[in-house]
């Protein structure tokens, strides 16, 4: 689990990027941080790896407090996906692949054997391993990214805005392969997106950030999508809302049944991680 | 112009203390040795100011850029006469003309690397140095061997000012060349410059292609 208690980020010209934030991010879910841009969505990502630093305020990830150990080594363990990559341009796929392990300090064929299985997994051919970054397109490029990311196989992975630089058909394509992939892997996934579509569609839980730098309503798409907060969140889900509502249950329903948790009741957000064709 | 290919093809320069071979040596021996010395200190700085702030890179480039402006020669005679005859102070001047362009390309090298690809790195857990050795220099490395390049280029044609102060090197066949009303040699010394220039400019360009790390040389190639 991942917790913040208290954490404000003030930046020295006494912009407030976050201001007071307590939320808990459940072990082995997609966590999605949603929110107009300048809203504090990627300053409170960047904290749980020590990319930013809080000004107060506690992070801990199953218990330990971040800042207690050295920024680097911390990040080793935490998987990181940015927007377009930020692959290193001159590196094959496969070492930009290995870089973790690298860093971990696993012998290079180890980490090398390690990066090749990984390509598949991802959605990549193996006879991609030996391009460069500049050679591919941009959804594989991102593919790259996760499967870095992945690498060192990290219980924790933090995604910024990974798939918003590639357009909708091969973004749609990306997601349905991360969910896939989430159903396998189970991570505990922090995922930050300016799309709300994107975030009812992956999130088990979603945090919507309102200017300012706080959360107006942490909940589950379902709640989110059906008893929005009135104000700031309700205006953010936009017209579209019944659309999306509509949408969002068809989609449900065509999961089949087996792969629902809890049938009894009507079915959770959770479905969504664990259903191959969600 | 002939008087010059038939002093360049007269075997009787080719011999003695005073031959093309020894002079051509010397000023290839100067230029390397102005180069190392820009090098030492260009790159560094050039490395360090990337990372120090939009303010110091500002103060040091001018800096350099203004050094530039110093004319050679006048630099060449007063260091000399400061340093009373010292024949290694005397190449400081061509090592300030080397430093700027090495140190401007060694901090746009830096500069131009994506935030993106930087952030990453950070983020997977390299350290400041890591970052440095492992992504931003190699990255850097095409502007850097440019950098070196046009300043390699600028010191041979300008080495041949050390001849002012006895130091030998081509410049010699040019200055003595004048004086004697030798024109044959003057053009002859002043060929062999041109050519020395173009053959390092050469052999530059190949060597920046051969250690650029093949991802990269789509774009400088």
């Amino acid at each position: 689990m991942i917790s913040f208690k208290g954490v404000t980020k003030r930046y020295a010209d006494g912009t407030v990027a976050v201001d007071g934030l307590d939320l808990e991010l459940a072990t082995g879910e997609i966590t999605v941080f949603v929110g107009p841009s300048g809203c504090g969505k990627t300053t409170t990502l960047r904290m749980i790896n020590r990319m930013v630093e809080p000004t107060s305020g506690v992070i801990a990830i199953d218990g330990v407090d971040v800042t207690t150990r050295p920024a680097a080594e911390l990040r080793r363990g935490i998987g990181y996906v940015i927007q377009q990559g930020g692959l290193f341009p001159h590196r094959t796929v496969l070492d930009n692949v290995a870089t973790v392990p690298l860093l971990l300090g696993w012998d290079k064929k180890k980490a090398r054997e390690r990066a090749r299985e990984l390509l598949p997994r991802v959605g990549l051919d193996a006879a991609l391993g030996a391009r460069y970054p500049h050679q591919l397109s941009g959804g594989q490029q991102q593919r790259v990214g996760v499967a870095r990311a992945l690498a060192a196989d990290p219980p924790v992975l933090l995604m910024d805005e990974p798939f918003s630089a590639v357009d909708p058909v091969v973004r749609a394509g990306l997601q349905e392969e991360f969910l896939r992939l989430q159903a396998e892997l189970h991570k505990t996934i922090v995922f930050v997106t300016h799309d709300i579509d994107e975030a009812v569609r992956l999130g088990h839980r979603i945090a919507v950030f309102a200017k300012g730098g706080h959360v107006a309503q942490y909940a589950t798409p379902r709640e989110l999508l059906a008893a929005p907060e009135p104000g700031f969140v309700t205006e953010f889900l936009g017209g579209e809302r019944g659309l999306r509502k509509l949408r969002f249950f068809a989609e449900l329903d065509a999961t089949p049944e087996a792969a629902r948790p809890g049938s009894g009741e009507a079915p959770g957000a959770t479905a969504l991680g664990e259903a191959p064709d969600a | 112009m002939n008087a010059g290919w038939e002093w360049i093809t007269d075997p009787a320069n080719w011999h003695g203390s005073d031959g093309i071979p020894v002079r051509l040596a010397e000023h290839v021996g100067y230029t390397l040795l102005v180069l190392l010395v820009a090098l030492a200190i260009g790159l560094p700085l050039g490395l360090f100011i990337a990372h120090a702030g939009q303010r110091a890179a500002f103060a040091v480039i001018n800096t350099a850029n203004g050094a530039r402006a110093l004319p050679t020669l006048g630099l060449l005679v007063l260091i000399f006469l400061l340093s009373t005859g010292s024949d290694v102070a005397a190449l400081i001047p061509l090592v300030i003309l080397a430093i700027p362009p090495i140190l401007v390309n060694a901090y746009e090298g830096i500069r131009q690397v994506e935030p993106q690809v930087r952030d990453a790195a950070r983020g997977m857990g390299m350290t400041g140095r890591q970052v440095l050795f492992r992504v931003e220099l190699p990255i850097a490395v095409p502007l850097i061997l440019l950098g070196a390049r046009t300043a390699a280029v600028q010191v041979v044609a300008t080495a041949t000012v050390a001849a002012y102060i006895n130091l030998g090197g081509l410049g010699g066949y040019i200055m003595d060349g004048i004086l004697l009303r030798e024109y044959g040699e003057a053009v002859g010394g002043s060929v062999l410059v041109v050519l020395l220039a173009v053959s390092v400019q050469g052999l530059f360009t190949l060597f920046t292609h051969l250690v650029t790390p093949r991802g990269l040389r789509k774009e400088h190639a």
